[in-house]
């Protein structure tokens, strides 16, 4: 028997709420493991949440966590709209990092104006090429797409590895795993003076700005949400799956392509093992915190910038662990489909 | 009447649900051994009725008596406990198991298989429903499956056994052998509950008939003393609509015709086509009778263009067509209004406006990419007012509307894009009489401006209203096309069957086998 059956008419209003219901909850329960872990439980929430937006500073940092994690999120929303679960943002965002790295290093030496934009578009299309190989597996052979997407985001990692410890390592490196620093002409210039804040912002917000309309407004999308909500009635139109599947495998590996780019010519500056602290994953969470509407998300992108820092001041200062990050994230992430099922569904009541 | 004490005794039951009273104040009383209908439309509160007498669900207010006592039936299995057994109208069996299995599943005794298979070939036969219980529920057809939801019914001594809309999965013929099955119950002393809307039957049948009309009791009455004008006046308040089929005075050319058309089933338990061949006349309607699962699924697959087929074997205007999608064929003026309503036709959680863009996109509602969504709202804001679609407007999402309304919206939607070919399948399926007519007319009007139509229906009497020609889909096969005039209801039975009229000594072979298959 199941318990929980079907709402005829679920809540437009609690749809949007839910995300606020997730937060609370996950505060409410990492109060609850604050305190279990023996920390005063106002401090470490200060410390989590208040500390790390009382300087100008951190909300420059702020800035910068939010801005990839909002860029990947709105690629990933359009797929998961129509049911389409890219989970390997993450690698797609490793691989347009390569290909942007690419050119940083073959113009080593280079000043031209044009070797940014040179870097965004080999990110673009490193990007879009690792979401079409998952594309491809699914149009082709039915392979379902949140595997192949997830098992290619490890490969990813590795080719990043094999990259940094052979061919692409810098000779002055100490035997690091890194490439050379990238000159000025290979990195986004500074916004603000004293903040590593730069260019890539516009990036962001064009995209913002470009996904909010095209999610309004255009029959592509009509499409892609016609095939999440009744694939039976997209088939029935004659719509097509194949077109839909290759659309937003190819857009969110793109997004997530610029976003690798975004890091490497800014905050990061060089290829290594760590340019990503896994936006490509956390942009899941952000893009369905967000309800996959693109300003919902970027609200939800913010958040989500705003549990990192809060997680690295905790660490520094509570001496919690790395893992607290992920931890907050999870729960964010259960709350919130948690909720999404009582939003769709009702316990039934037993006559 | 006074000395028998009533089997069953509804005593003022209501029934409320947050938007609808389902049952109010509905008293009812049947003997044992009377087969009583509940006559009435879909949504006057029949099944809501039937379920609370099962237990499936509880009602607000009111009494039930059985055998004079009251009883609060708590859930189904109480139910069958006390002798109440039900038919659903869709069936619940398990098509990867046996007769014998599926009906161990639901008993509520511990059961020894082969000595249940004994039983279920024993009463089978005594109820003239013979049935194997070794056989597999898949390769069974639609109305041995219904034999199994009686025999399990039957098996558990049921002093009421309760039937929904039995006869709407077969054939003239296993009606006929149906009726012959309750009213043997009936004389052993089982009382039945028969709901169904069509007169016909309950005027054969049963012996007494309450009439329910949105939820409230209308009338009593003796059916056999009553005219089918008189029970619909219960029923739906009015007369029964009747459709006008004017004459088509245009040209009579082939526009959509299929030759040779074969395809494998696209799911497991799917049906063959084989060598369909038919042709649909520019302002004539077709209709294509038949019981669900006989091939009709894939054949409006194959001419949607959901799945496409050999090139050759589908043409429109001469033009061959076989392969091209749902949406070339669209683009080339083919419209076709689904079974599946919510889901397939309309997607539920959307506005009507988009689900007018769902295929009326082609009529310039886009713009670089961009939808007109000004556009859309006219679009559908005219359907609403044109085909009389009640409680709606452009933003009403899909799934808020009832049944019938919704079909008039997707039915009206399609026609509004100017067909040349339109295809439907059970237009009139879960739709009210009143609906009902409404579509008929509406596709009979949009015949006779020239279009072609092709109707997909189980019910026989919408063919017979509607269609020029009628053929008859079974096993994956369709007989050649009759006119209308030519044909009647045991005629297109015997179709059913599977025996067409090939040779030329088809009569007598099909009633052979007509002979054969009631023996």
């Amino acid at each position: 028997m199941h318990l929980l059956e079907p709402r005829p008419h679920p809540s437009r209003v609690m749809r949007w709420t839910a995300p606020l219901i997730a937060v609370a909850a996950t505060l409410l329960t990492g109060s609850f493991l604050f305190w279990t872990l023996g920390k005063p439980v106002l401090t470490s929430f200060h410390v989590f949440f208040i500390q790390p937006l009382e300087t100008g500073y951190g909300w420059s940092e702020l800035l910068i966590k939010a801005c990839p994690l909002i860029l990947i999120a709105q690629g990933l929303a359009i797929g998961f709209k129509a049911r389409i679960y890219n989970i390997g943002a993450e690698g797609q965002l490793i691989v347009g990092a390569l290909f942007g790295g690419g050119v940083a290093i073959t113009t080593e030496g280079m000043d031209a104006a044009w070797i940014v934009p040179a870097m965004v578009v080999a990110g673009a299309i490193g990007g879009a090429l690792w979401g079409a190989i998952p594309a491809l597996l699914r149009t082709r052979f039915n392979a379902s797409e949140t595997l192949t997407t997830l098992m290619l985001s490890y490969v990813a990692s590795l080719i990043l590895a094999y990259m940094v410890n052979g061919p692409w390592r810098d000779p002055e490196g100490m035997n690091f795993p890194q490439s050379i620093m990238f000159g000025d002409s290979a990195l986004f210039s500074i916004l603000l003076e004293g903040s590593r804040v730069n260019t890539s912002l516009f990036i962001t917000l064009a995209a913002v700005l470009l996904f909010w309309i095209f999610n309004a407004k255009s029959f592509m999308h009509f499409q892609i949400e016609v095939g999440g909500l009744a694939p039976a009635a997209s088939h029935y139109a004659g719509f097509s799956a194949k077109q839909t599947v290759w659309f937003c495998l190819v857009m969110s590996g793109l997004t997530a392509g610029i976003a690798g780019v975004g890091e490497i010519a800014g905050p990061v500056g060089q290829l290594n093992l760590n340019i990503s602290p896994g936006y490509g994953f956390a942009a899941i969470i952000v893009a369905y915190l967000g309800r996959l509407h693109a300003l919902g998300i970027v609200l939800a992108g913010f958040l989500m910038a705003l549990i990192y820092l809060g997680g690295e001041a905790a660490q520094v200062s509570l001496q919690m662990p790395y893992a607290i990050t992920g931890i907050f994230q999870g729960m964010l992430l259960f709350f919130l489909l948690g909720s999404d099922v009582f939003i769709d569904n009702r316990i039934r009541r037993l006559v | 009447m006074s000395h028998t004490v009533p089997r069953l005794e509804l005593i003022g039951i209501t029934k409320r649900y947050p938007t609808i009273v389902a049952n109010e104040d509905v008293s009812l009383t049947v003997l044992p051994g009377e087969i009583h209908a509940v006559l009435g439309e879909n949504g006057a509160g029949k099944s809501t009725l039937m379920k609370i007498i099962y237990g499936a669900v509880k009602a607000d207010a009111g009494t039930v008596l059985l055998d004079g006592h009251e009883v609060n039936i708590a859930n189904p299995a109480q139910a069958r406990r006390l002798g109440i057994g039900m038919v659903f109208q869709h069936f619940s069996l398990f098509e990867t198991l046996t007769v014998a299995e599926n009906i161990a599943l639901v008993l509520d005794e511990p059961f020894d298989l082969p000595a249940l298979a004994t039983r279920v070939k024993e009463v089978s036969e005594h109820y003239g429903l013979p049935l194997d219980p070794n056989r597999m529920v898949h390769s069974l057809s639609v109305g041995e499956r219904q034999r199994v939801e009686i025999v399990r019914c039957l098996l558990q001594k049921p002093k009421l056994l309760i039937l929904d809309e039995p006869t709407s999965v077969l054939t003239p013929q296993a009606v006929v052998k149906l009726f012959e099955t309750l009213r043997q119950l009936a004389s052993e002393g089982v009382s039945i509950l028969y709901i169904s809307h069509k007169l016909h039957e309950i005027q054969s049948l049963c012996d007494h008939a309450t009439i329910l009309r949105n939820g409230k009791v209308t009338g009593k009455a003796v059916p056999r003393e009553e005219t089918p004008g008189s029970l619909a006046r219960m029923m739906i308040g009015r007369e029964l609509p009747v459709c006008e089929a004017p004459i088509y005075e245009g040209e009579h050319r082939p526009v959509l015709t299929v030759e040779g058309l074969t395809l494998e089933p696209t799911s497991p338990f799917g049906t063959a086509l084989k060598d369909i061949s038919l042709t649909v006349n520019a302002g004539e309607i077709l209709g294509i009778a038949g019981i669900s699962g006989n091939g009709q699924a894939e054949l409006l697959l194959a001419l949607s263009g959901e799945v496409t087929v050999e090139k050759e074997t589908i043409r429109l205007d001469g033009k061959p067509i076989g392969h091209l999608n749902s949406g070339q064929r669209r683009n080339r003026g083919i419209v076709y209004v689904p079974e599946e309503r919510l889901g397939r036709g309309a997607v539920p959680p959307l506005s009507l406006s988009h689900n007018a863009l769902l295929t009326a996109h082609r009529q310039g509602m886009k713009n670089w990419g961009l939808v007109r969504y000004g556009k859309a709202r006219d679009y559908a804001d005219e359907c609403v007012n044109r085909f009389d679609v009640r409680g709606a407007d452009a933003s009403t999402n899909a799934r808020s509307l009832s049944g019938g309304n919704l079909q008039k919206f997707i039915v009206g939607r399609e026609i509004m894009l100017k067909p040349e070919v339109m295809i439907v399948a059970q237009p009139t399926w879960g739709v009210d009489v009143g609906a009902s007519a409404i579509l008929r007319q509406a596709l009979l009007d949009l015949s006779r401006t020239g279009v072609a139509i092709l109707v997909v229906s189980e019910e026989l009497e919408e063919l017979f209203e509607i269609a020029d020609r009628i053929a008859v889909l079974a096993q994956g096969r369709l007989s050649p096309a009759q006119p209308r005039a030519e044909l009647n209801a045991e005629k297109v039975g015997l179709q059913m069957a599977g025996l067409f009229d090939h040779a030329d000594d088809g009569r007598t072979a099909a009633s052979m086998e007509l002979n054969n298959a009631s023996a």
